[in-house]
């Protein structure tokens, strides 16, 4: 690791490359796109659920629905985190009932926002099946959660933090792995 | 920002930006009262105590409404059928309903200031659901809601409030409200229910309905509170009503989209007409839907970790 106590994982081309192998994965699992509906986590997993969409309608020519969830209000840690986090929206606005709901997020770590995100998507209807698309895992499960498909394994330190950064108009990407800030245990 | 107020006592210090946070809050409350599945857990293991000390519907049932959208318990106390009616003292009252550790009272109470009051004595947190004429501040956050869902802005909206404004909470909560979002506010009504004084708040008053109307973007009319009335602020009813009610005639002086509110209950043929009442320039219906929202979003953000301990 540089000085700076940061690593670059992946850039845009990386970014990109690693969602092309994902996308084909969840259509050769899926045995095409039928049936298939996206949901992004908020924040980090709805630009990402937008890019496999554009992929999907690239390789098979359809046009995969495409929400997102806020899973704040299913947090099991509200009433110890310090003040109530600000609520984000969330958009589904086609039913999920008998769906195959791939639950896109960027980085999978305790697995406790998939836990909140499943609570989520169940109150929406009952699809037929869930699935995980992660782009990065980081290992440090507290509960027993895995995911279906993965973008890159980056093995971490607990304090560590792995950013995905995605901006400007054409759309850059940036995962970075940041060491914890000094003074700040293991 | 961080949300970091621990009660809901008036908006007279709220700040535009506390007011759109709770705006914001309400936003995503209501994607949650959209679905099939109304509920969720954020409330969990919390439980809200509304206190009601003067007779209510929508308001009570609204807070009820959002405590269990929520999943937290909510018990409903109310003064004639509990203790109070037994000569128990708001102390006393508060007192006990503390010990049995809520997280959150809503309390509606005939005086002002008693929702300061109680929550100097308790540990948890307070919502006030109106107290006397002083403040009824989630009214005045819901019709904020409302204006801005139907006219997605409410800066500078002409906003006609017609009625009691003397003894008027909902008005005293909405010249917060909307006034720090930055609506031209109108006050109308008879001289002895708009005091001139009321002008320092930055609203202009009138006597003449006409004025306050013309070119509205929203006229909210107040409900004439007949239990209220014992004193004789003006002459008679029919009086009133021909001056201060307002019909289609009057109405035809406002904007072509202009929308109507009402806090409720209605006094219809009295401050406002069948007609308009039910007219689709009425949101009346969607302020109360709003309500739910706007109470879910308070109660959020006051179950907050920092009152963990409850």
């Amino acid at each position: 690791m540089k000085k700076s106590g940061k690593k670059l994982i992946l850039d845009t081309k990386g970014v990109d490359r690693v969602l092309s192998r994902l996308t084909h994965e969840i259509l050769e699992k899926n045995k095409g796109a039928e049936e298939i509906v996206l949901v992004g986590i908020c924040s980090g997993g709805v630009p990402l659920s937008r890019v496999i969409q554009d992929k999907i309608r690239s390789i098979e020519g359809v046009e995969v629905p495409s929400g997102y969830v806020d899973i704040t209000l299913y947090r099991d840690d509200l009433s110890r985190a310090g003040y109530q986090p600000r609520l984000k929206r969330t958009e589904i606005p086609f039913s999920i009932d008998e769906k195959k709901v791939i639950l896109v997020d960027d980085v999978l770590f305790t697995g406790r926002t998939i836990r909140a995100a499943m609570d989520a998507l169940i109150d929406f209807g009952r699809p037929k099946n869930i699935q995980l698309a992660v782009l990065i895992d980081r290992g440090h499960r507290e509960l027993p959660i895995r995911a279906d498909y993965v973008g890159r394994n980056v093995p971490t330190a607990r304090a560590e933090t792995v950013e995905v950064l995605v901006g400007g108009e054409t759309e850059e990407w940036k995962v970075v792995l940041r060491e914890p800030p000094p003074g700040k245990g293991k | 920002m961080e949300w970091r107020r621990k009660h809901v006592l008036g908006l007279a210090d709220f700040s535009a930006e506390e007011i759109e946070f709770v705006i914001d809050t309400a936003r995503s409350m209501e994607d949650v009262l959209t679905r099939d599945i109304k509920k969720v857990p954020a409330l969990r293991g919390k439980t809200v105590v509304n206190l009601f000390f003067e007779a209510s519907t929508r308001t009570r049932t609204s807070f009820e409404i959002a405590g269990k959208r929520l999943s937290a318990d909510v018990v409903n106390f109310s003064s004639a059928v509990s203790s109070v009616a037994k000569g128990e003292t708001l102390l006393d009252t508060a007192k006990n309903i503390n010990a049995m550790m809520p997280s959150i009272i809503v309390m509606r109470h005939p005086a002002s200031g008693a929702a300061q009051f109680l929550s100097r004595y308790v540990s948890c947190s307070v919502i006030n659901a109106g107290d006397g004429s002083n403040e009824h501040p989630t009214q005045g956050l819901l019709d904020l809601y409302a204006i801005i869902k139907s006219k997605n802005k409410v800066k500078g909206l002409k906003v006609a409030i017609i009625g009691d404004i003397l003894h008027s909470r909902v008005a005293r909560s909405n010249l917060h409200s909307l006034g720090r979002m930055g609506a031209d506010l109108w006050l109308c009504g008879p001289g002895t229910l708009v005091p001139k004084e009321m002008g320092r708040s930055g609203a202009t008053v009138t006597n003449d309905i006409r004025e306050a109307v013309r070119d509205a973007d929203v006229v909210m009319m107040l409900r004439i509170q007949l239990e209220r009335q014992k004193t004789a602020y003006f002459p008679s009813l029919r009086e009133y009503a021909r001056n201060y009610g307002l019909d289609s005639e009057v109405f035809s002086l406002a904007r072509n989209d202009a929308i109507i509110m009402h806090p409720g209950p209605i006094n219809r043929g009295v401050e406002l007409s069948d007609e308009l009442a039910d007219s689709s320039h009425s949101i009346i219906l969607n302020q109360v839907e709003s309500g739910v929202a706007i109470r879910m979003a308070l109660l959020y953000l006051l179950a907050g970790g920092h009152n963990a301990a409850r």
